[in-house]
């Protein structure tokens, strides 16, 4: 059972949750096109107006569209991997029986967690291309780097979806999902330096952003949109979500196993 | 000697201080339709779930197609075909896409899958049905749908935990109807049934479970030689004089009697001639049935109580 097999199977895993998507691909579509140009309009022209007309010194010198437009990329990889990695993962003993199926064939349950996952990167990629294409439609893509905002956004919402994965497949009851959006991700969402910077916030507060993963991801995906990266912050940023990620993978297979495997 | 496809020696299932599964053995031959009979919660399913490796055991050793089901789990059930108790399909997927999905499990190629799939759901009787969504589907062919998912890989080994509970009496056989096919063809069946009739049509060999252990094992013919006679009488009093009847019938010449909550069964070699001394003793039953003895009655004598109750 080498690492091919491991491939293989993690592709086999995978498959399955292409012919569901199939079933839904149109309403998804929809939501991912007219959520960012929502968004963009509402954050960068309706808001943004107002807070051009006040000078942006604070956002760096750029309109607030170029500076909100990075944040939303990230911040929507990370509610599309807690979309995928919560209700679908629970689902998958409970409704659906997808896991439980792919149980009684070759996959093992560290098989069957990383086929997910790999699914969850796929949806991760195309909700992220999709916006930068609309972003840079609205104007508010300001380098060339900016091509790397999407890995920069997947990796964003893999630091997400590993370790949301690990968890939700433990979770007895599905209205712990609920809290986990309302606690945790919109806290998130709110605080990490997306609507405004973070030093518009009292200084005590700021090291509690610094260890938030979303932080990191729309600061990763601000200095690849609006340019004048440096090389050791986008280190950090991306070694920070890439250890989240990796520990997410190493739990999710025991927690798979333990779930799975009784 | 045929092959054994599946030994186990001591094989035993706990869950925290709960003994699902306590030290069993059994060797399953290639070919052979073997049963384990036995009420709710004997440990059917979960030496079922072992024996389908997703579920390791706690103790003792299980050998399947002669690997160890511990290590080599991925192996073993790419050769076994599994259909569960609880109806497992997605159902807001059509028939066709559910026989695909799941060979794509198994990495076969989509050409195999289409090739195979058209023959299966011919086998079950579905091809009419193939390109609708699975939920409107009735019990019968739900369950039809199941078995012919478990054969995509074409496993050398079906398991099969109750594979007619839930359904109507139809639907059980045209279901039995087509494992009976399956095994005319060779195909190695193991399943679980608390149904006596099933198990007789069905099963080749049988071993009885109470309790976590296993209470018998042999043939169907083997264990009605072993454990009861050639012929069972039914008598049914009415409740007051019920008990007092049964006390009469105890002095007479039958090998066993068992007194039940609401009828009396004697263990005879022949049942008109029982009736005849029991309507010799004055006893007045409301009704009397003379049959032959069945694995119910083998189930009965071996624990005490009735394989439904």
């Amino acid at each position: 059972m080498g690492l091919r097999f491991a491939v293989l199977a993690a592709w086999r895993a995978l498959q399955v949750w292409f012919t569901v998507y199939r079933r839904i691909w149109r309403s998804s579509v929809y939501s991912s096109v007219l959520g960012p140009v929502l968004y963009l309009g509402a954050m960068g022209f309706g808001l943004g107006s107002l807070v051009d007309k006040n000078g942006t010194a604070s956002l760096g010198g750029v309109p607030y569209l170029a500076f909100v437009a990075p944040a939303i990329l990230a911040v929507q990889a990370m509610q599309t991997a807690m979309a995928e990695a919560t209700f679908p993962v629970y689902g998958a003993t409970k409704w659906n029986h997808i896991y439980t199926v792919a149980q009684a064939t070759p996959l093992r349950p560290a098989d069957i967690y990383r086929g997910h996952l790999l699914f969850i990167v796929i949806r991760l990629a195309m909700n992220s291309a999709v916006f930068l294409a609309i972003a840079a439609a609205f104007g508010s893509i300001r380098s060339p780097w900016a091509i790397a905002a999407l890995p920069a956004a997947v990796i964003t919402g893999l630091a997400f979806a590993a370790p949301v994965a690990a968890w939700s497949i433990t979770v007895k009851k599905d209205v712990y999902f609920n809290y986990a959006f309302r606690f945790g991700m919109t806290p998130l969402m709110l605080f990490s330096g997306t609507f405004f910077p973070l030093s518009r916030l009292p200084g005590w507060v700021r090291p509690l952003a610094y260890v938030t993963p979303l932080w990191h991801g729309v600061a990763l995906c601000r200095e690849l949109t609006l340019g004048g990266l440096s090389p050791g912050s986008v280190g950090i940023h991306l070694g920070y979500l890439l250890v989240l990620a990796g520990m997410g993978l190493l739990v999710g297979e025991r927690t798979y196993t333990r779930r799975l495997y009784v | 000697m045929p092959e054994v496809l599946v030994r186990a020696r001591g094989l035993t299932k706990r869950f925290g201080g709960f003994t699902a599964v306590d030290g069993i053995d059994f060797e399953l031959f290639q070919g052979e339709a073997f049963g384990f009979l036995g009420p709710n919660g004997a440990g059917k399913s979960s030496t079922m779930r072992m024996i389908s490796c997703v579920s390791p055991p706690t103790g003792g050793e299980l050998t399947i197609l002669g690997k160890d089901s511990r290590c080599d789990g991925p192996q073993i059930r790419a050769r076994l075909g599994v259909v569960p108790q609880e109806d497992t399909l997605d159902l807001e997927l059509t028939v066709r896409e559910n026989l695909l999905v799941y060979g794509r499990y198994f990495g076969l190629p989509r050409p195999v899958i289409r090739e195979r799939t058209a023959a299966l759901l011919d086998f079950v009787q579905l091809t009419d049905r193939a390109d609708e969504m699975v939920e409107p589907l009735s019990g019968g062919m739900k369950r039809r749908l199941t078995i012919a998912r478990s054969l995509v890989n074409d496993p050398d080994i079906l398991i099969l935990d109750e594979p007619t509970t839930g359904l109507d009496p139809q639907a059980r056989h045209v279901v039995w109807d087509r494992l009976f096919r399956l095994k005319q063809r060779g195909v190695t069946l193991i399943l679980t049934t608390h149904y006596m009739d099933e198990a007789e049509q069905l099963c080749d060999r049988i071993v009885v479970m109470d309790h976590a252990r296993i209470a018998a094992e042999g043939t169907p013919r083997e264990l009605l030689a072993r454990y009861t006679t050639p012929e069972v009488l039914e008598l049914r009093f009415p409740p007051d004089v019920h008990e007092r009847a049964g006390k009469k019938i105890a002095g007479l010449d039958a090998q066993r009697t068992e007194l039940l909550a609401d009828r009396i069964l004697m263990y005879v070699t022949d049942g008109d001639a029982a009736l005849a001394r029991v309507l010799e003793r004055g006893l007045e039953p409301m009704t009397t049935l003379v049959r032959r003895s069945t694995l119910e009655d083998v189930f009965l004598r071996l624990t005490g109580r009735s394989l439904e109750g």
